[in-house]
């Protein structure tokens, strides 16, 4: 039977990056991609903050496929027919470990995968892994059929936010449809002259925008866009439940969040090359598993290590970061002498050392106060129709931003307490 | 039991595109897949694997991109595999075809069973397989869908042009096998990983195995294709109706019956 | 003798001959289809034509072969070649071929026929045209054998210009059968050729014949209505019959619907089965492999019936519908029988202007 001293499940940017860190720590390891090759499967909306990068490879940056970098930030709000935008633009966004960059997911993660085999793990693709392979409930490898198993002393479930082997491993129930939403990216293409012409943009330089608001229809969640080299990413992260509550499909949503006119200004003339759908995690701390179990450490989306908190969306980051953090506690276990859950538990501790699960637990009510269906709904349209007073000029007399305020909090249909409460609480979280 | 399964790499079917310059098959850059055929024998051999114990050696010959499906064919489950890879093959006909492997598959030696593919989806002759078996002077089963081993005879069920047939021989012997008489099974993890560790392709050129430079190639083979006709069919009307099942046949019926195909 | 070596001087090789299959009794469709065209590349090359039947008590037979245009017939008579044998019949050949050095060589491409030449050539060291639909004489006397290529998009001209006999198998029901003339009169040469027990070195265990259905025959049929693996199960091919009863056609399937153990083998349509040139060939839930259109792009109209737009071969239709089978073919069979019984009521059947 074939052995290896670890295997990683899943070649996302978390499973790489455990890869890539037992390979360096002298573990022979065997990388398991479903997909015929890395990315293939994966989709994201298009940003990575790139500090973790930097703690796995400081030299990243010389041959990162990276897009664009990150030089401005929007946040949109919508209703039907209006949008008001906030943009900050600043030199020092993007220096250093704040550094944030656009990247195509085909791309990026074969590049990190190859970085991990460069460091000498075995990268096996079109694999599926269906299940673990236990004894007395310690993990001993990964079994594709019950004649194809591979033996590991530890392995490392990556698969995303919809694994099934942390259920195998006894480390979580099955999801429920309130810990999703559902993803959907369209990827469009425009010459990257237009964009930069478009975005006000240099050569190497990239725009981000969140849209909340009537980008989700109201329901709970919000758009993104993210300027590539030469494509656009336009896509909606929407609550499932909602979705499934309203009896709505994604891909209305979507279709209707794209003929938005602060939406189509931005990818006007360009042509939809790829459509793609994916599961995200959505409570964020509120829905971890364990972390490890005999034999056995999960990172990643199939941690549940995803911050959503309405105007910053990282995944990949912590992907990363806690990959690396599942390399060194293998290794601190294998220093302890064995693979038992006991000497894994030191992932907690290399987790908080990158913030992880320190920022994790910060936001962690922010997917609770994401809940709150006024953010999405009521104060958006507040916020338009205050704008839409204060800019109006029609010579019926023009008010002072103090009373269109007022005017407008009276006039909705949120009690004042309520309206107070949202605001507070949002503050805490976000 | 040593099981031999010749397999070639073809084009992909969907994907067959003559190059209207040169009037040849288009090879570089259009996907490529075990011909069908040699995997319904691959599979046969890997099921006889299954049930006997049994070692499955892959064979091709052809350029060294052919790697890719010898690798497949060892992800699959074949223990090893031989790539005959020399430039002085480039052009060869089904007889020099049939000569080179059966001198490569002396060369492997050990052999009870030799299993091909019926034909090719490029070549499409399947007169490599019997071609071996003449050289080789071996027992031949072609067209064969089904093969047992049974006190150490190979029987086979043959599908001849008017009923199917069950034949016995004694081993070593060749059968060339029905294109989906089976279901090729998927590569392992475990037959993945063998890959990757290296050491299941090996390379032979002409020289390690004594073939005679002067019997292969283009030069030396019997047939040349002294040229190709693209074939024109005559034009069709391409009336396609969709939508409402009810319409559209209304509508189809009515074209046939206007077209006078079909009788009101 | 030559075998393998290039020639110099083939002048000595003379002659064009047919391998004879027999099949109950007579002749196989194809050998006598072969008798016709060899009969026309015989005068060609100003040589005689000469049928090979290894069998026996197959005199008759040979007989009966003259018939169709031989000009002689050699019979090799032995128990051990009563049936089809892969080593002994091409012992047979290849001891014939050295004794008698012909200038061509024609086999049906018959499972036998391919099984046959295949080893042969190899034996002989010689070239061997596959499946060759078309054949010419070029200016040096070669023979051109013609045949598909590239999965039949196209047709290649295969010469053997330095190697003895030019061999080639020939394509069921490409040429036609000449009439049968009993009067003409051949030469039956009976030649013998050593075979010995070893040589029967594979063993008929079971025969199971096919059986071939009463009913229209699709290669005799006006209209073929053939069905392919997106029927999904064997018992929809009984509403193929249906619409096939109703239009007086017969029912023919796909390779994949065969092999799925749907239908007969003897119904299937294709390179590897039969060619059909109907006056209508209606597919349904067939994709269009090049394979499957070798059998039917000669059909005089085609009709394709399949859910998907993008299936090949709606690429050579002449009628389409793209749709669910399930609905089209009821529908197309209620409408049909409406038409028969002059439209459901209040409902003409058809739009005014096509009646
Ligand atoms: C619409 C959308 C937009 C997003 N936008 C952003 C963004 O802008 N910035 C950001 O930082 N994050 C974003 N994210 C989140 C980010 O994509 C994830 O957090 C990140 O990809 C997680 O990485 P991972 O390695 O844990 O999982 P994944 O990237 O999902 O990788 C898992 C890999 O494992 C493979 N796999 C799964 N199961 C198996 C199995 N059983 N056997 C073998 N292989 C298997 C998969 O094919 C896949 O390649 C977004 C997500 C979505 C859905
Ligand atoms: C050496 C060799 C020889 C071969 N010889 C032959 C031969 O002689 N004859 C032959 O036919 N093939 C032959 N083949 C096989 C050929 O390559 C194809 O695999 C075969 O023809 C496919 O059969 P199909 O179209 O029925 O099936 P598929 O390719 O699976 O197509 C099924 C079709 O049904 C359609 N469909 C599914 N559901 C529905 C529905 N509800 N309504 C309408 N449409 C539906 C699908 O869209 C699809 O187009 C040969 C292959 C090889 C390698
Ligand atoms: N180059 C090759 N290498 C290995 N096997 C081959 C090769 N060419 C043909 N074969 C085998 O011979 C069979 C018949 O091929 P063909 O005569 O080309 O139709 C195929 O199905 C293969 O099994």
């Amino acid at each position: 039977m074939e052995r290896f001293d670890a295997i990683v499940v899943g070649a996302g940017p978390a499973g790489s990056s455990a890869a890539l860190t037992l390979a360096r720590k002298g573990f022979s390891t065997l990388l398991v991609e479903r997909g015929r090759s890395p990315g293939v499967k994966g989709m994201f909306g298009g940003r990575i903050y790139s500090w973790a990068l930097q703690d796995l490879l400081p030299d990243w940056a010389k041959d990162c496929p990276v897009e664009r970098y990150v030089v401005r930030e929007n946040m949109v709000f919508l209703t039907e027919d209006a949008s008001l935008g906030i943009s900050f633009d600043s030199t020092k966004l993007g220096q250093g470990r704040a550094a944030s960059f656009t990247a195509v997911r085909a791309k990026f993660d074969g590049w990190l995968a190859k970085k991990a085999q460069d460091a000498g793990a075995t990268l096996v693709t079109g694999i599926r892994v269906d299940d673990l392979w236990k004894e007395d409930g310690h993990v001993r490898g990964v079994m594709v059929a019950p004649n194809d198993r591979v033996g590991a002393d530890v392995v490392v479930i990556a698969e995303g936010a919809t694994s099934i082997l942390t259920r195998a491993a006894g480390l979580k129930a099955d999801l429920e449809p309130r810990e999703v939403s559902v993803g959907v990216k369209e990827t469009i293409e425009l010459p990257a002259e237009t964009i930069q012409e478009r975005f006000g943009l240099g050569e190497k330089e990239g725009a981000a925008f969140v849209f909340a608001g009537q980008s989700s229809l109201g329901l709970r969640g919000g758009g993104f866009l993210y300027t590539n080299q030469s494509t656009i990413s336009l896509g909606l992260v929407v609550s499932s439940e909602d979705l499934s509550r309203k009896k709505v499909e994604i891909q209305e949503v979507q279709n209707r969040f794209r003929l938005h006119p602060a939406v189509q200004r931005w990818i006007r003339g360009g042509k939809v090359v790829e459509y793609s759908a994916h599961l995200v995690p959505e409570l964020g701390a509120g829905m971890m598993p364990r972390l490890w179990g005999d034999g056995v450490l999960v990172a990643g989306d199939a941690a549940g290590f995803l911050i959503n908190n309405g105007y910053t969306f990282r995944g990949v980051d912590l992907a990363i970061a806690s990959g690396i953090a599942a390399g060194e506690a293998a290794n601190a276990a294998r220093s302890a002498g064995s693979m038992r859950a006991a000497n894994l538990a030191a992932y907690d501790r290399f987790l908080r050392a990158s913030n992880v699960l320190t920022d994790l637990e910060r936001f962690r009510r922010a997917p609770l106060y994401m809940k709150n269906e006024r953010l999405f709904d009521v104060y958006p349209r507040m916020l338009m129709e205050i704008a839409e007073r204060l800019y109006t000029v029609d010579g019926s007399g023009q008010q002072r931003l103090v009373d269109a305020v007022l005017e407008q909090a009276a006039s909705a249909d949120v009690p004042k307490l309520k309206m107070l409460l949202d605001l507070l609480q949002g503050a805490r979280s976000m | 039991m040593r099981i031999i399964v010749c397999i070639k790499q073809v084009p992909k079917a969907q994907e067959l595109q003559v190059d209207p310059v040169t009037q040849t098959l288009k090879r570089v850059g259009v996907p490529s897949e075990i011909n069908p055929p040699d995997a319904n024998a691959l599979e046969i051999a890997l099921t006889l694997k299954d049930r006997h114990p049994a070692e499955v050696v892959v064979l091709s010959m052809g350029p060294t991109s052919f790697d890719e499906s010898l690798e497949r064919a060892v992800a699959m489950g074949a223990d090893r595999s031989v790539l005959l890879t020399d430039r002085i093959l480039g052009g060869s006909d089904t007889v020099p075809t049939a000569y080179a492997l059966s001198e490569t598959i002396q060369k492997i030696g050990g052999y009870d069973l030799i299993l091909t593919g019926e034909e090719t989806t490029d070549a499409s002759t399947g007169h490599v397989g019997p071609g071996i078996a003449g050289h080789l002077d071996l027992p031949q089963i072609t067209y064969v869908s089904e093969v047992r081993i049974v006190d150490n005879t190979v029987r086979a069920r043959r599908t001849a042009e008017d009923g199917t047939e069950w034949w016995q021989t004694n081993m070593p012997s060749l059968c060339t096998v029905n294109f989906g008489c089976n279901k090729p099974r998927s590569p392992t993890l475990t037959g993945k990983i063998r890959v990757k560790r290296g050491g299941v392709i090996v390379h032979w050129s002409c020289a390690d195995v004594g073939i005679d430079p002067k019997k292969v190639g283009l030069l030396n083979s019997p047939t040349i294709v002294a040229k190709v006709d693209t074939i024109r069919l005559p034009p069709r009307a391409g009336r396609i109706f969709s939508g409402d099942a009810k319409e559209s046949v209304r509508a189809l019926l009515d074209a046939l019956i206007r077209d006078r195909v079909v009788a009101p | 003798m030559t075998d393998g070596h290039v020639l110099e001087d083939k002048s000595h090789f003379r002659g064009v001959w047919v391998f004879l299959e027999g099949r109950a009794g007579g002749l196989r469709d194809v050998s006598t289809q072969l008798i016709g065209e060899g009969r026309r590349l015989a005068d060609l090359r100003g040589t005689p034509l000469t049928g090979i039947l290894p069998g026996h008590g197959v005199d008759a037979l040979a007989e009966r072969a003259i018939g169709f245009g031989l000009d002689r017939v050699i019979v090799v008579d032995d128990p051990m070649l009563e049936i089809y044998r892969s080593r002994p019949y091409a012992q047979v050949m290849a001891q014939l071929v050295r004794r008698q050095k012909p200038e061509i060589v024609l086999f049906g491409a018959s499972k036998n026929g391919r099984d046959l030449g295949g080893r042969l050539h190899a034996i002989l060291e010689t070239g061997l045209a596959a499946d060759c639909v078309k054949f010419d004489i070029d200016a040096d006397g070669n023979l051109d054998m013609i045949r598909p290529s590239f999965g039949g998009k196209s047709l290649a001209h295969i010469l053997c210009k330095k190697h003895r006999p030019q061999m080639a198998s020939v394509r069921r029901n490409v040429f036609v059968a000449p009439p049968h003339n009993p009067d003409r009169r051949g030469e039956i040469v009976h030649e013998r050729v050593e075979l010995s027990p070893q040589d029967l070195d594979a063993k008929l265990l079971e025969f199971d014949e096919f059986t071939k259905e009463g009913g229209l025959r699709p290669e005799e049929a006006d209209i073929v209505v053939s069905g392919g693996y997106g029927l999904g199960d064997p018992k929809n091919f009984q509403l193929l019959q249906d619409l096939a009863d109703r239009l007086g056609g017969a029912i023919a399937a796909s390779r994949k619907a065969v092999d799925s153990g749907w239908v007969p083998k003897t119904l299937q349509v294709g390179q590897t089965g039969m060619t059909v040139r109907p006056k209508l060939y209606i597919a349904v839930g067939i994709s269009g492999a090049v394979q499957h259109l070798a059998g039917m792009q000669e059909s005089d109209k085609i009709l394709v019936i399949n859910i998907d737009p993008k299936a090949p071969l709606f690429e050579i239709a002449d009628y389409g519908i793209v749709g669910d089978l399930f609905e089209v073919l009821p529908e197309m069979i209620r409408q049909l029988d409406a038409l028969k019984g002059g439209g459901v009521a209040g409902q003409p059947a058809l739009p005014a202007e096509a009646r």
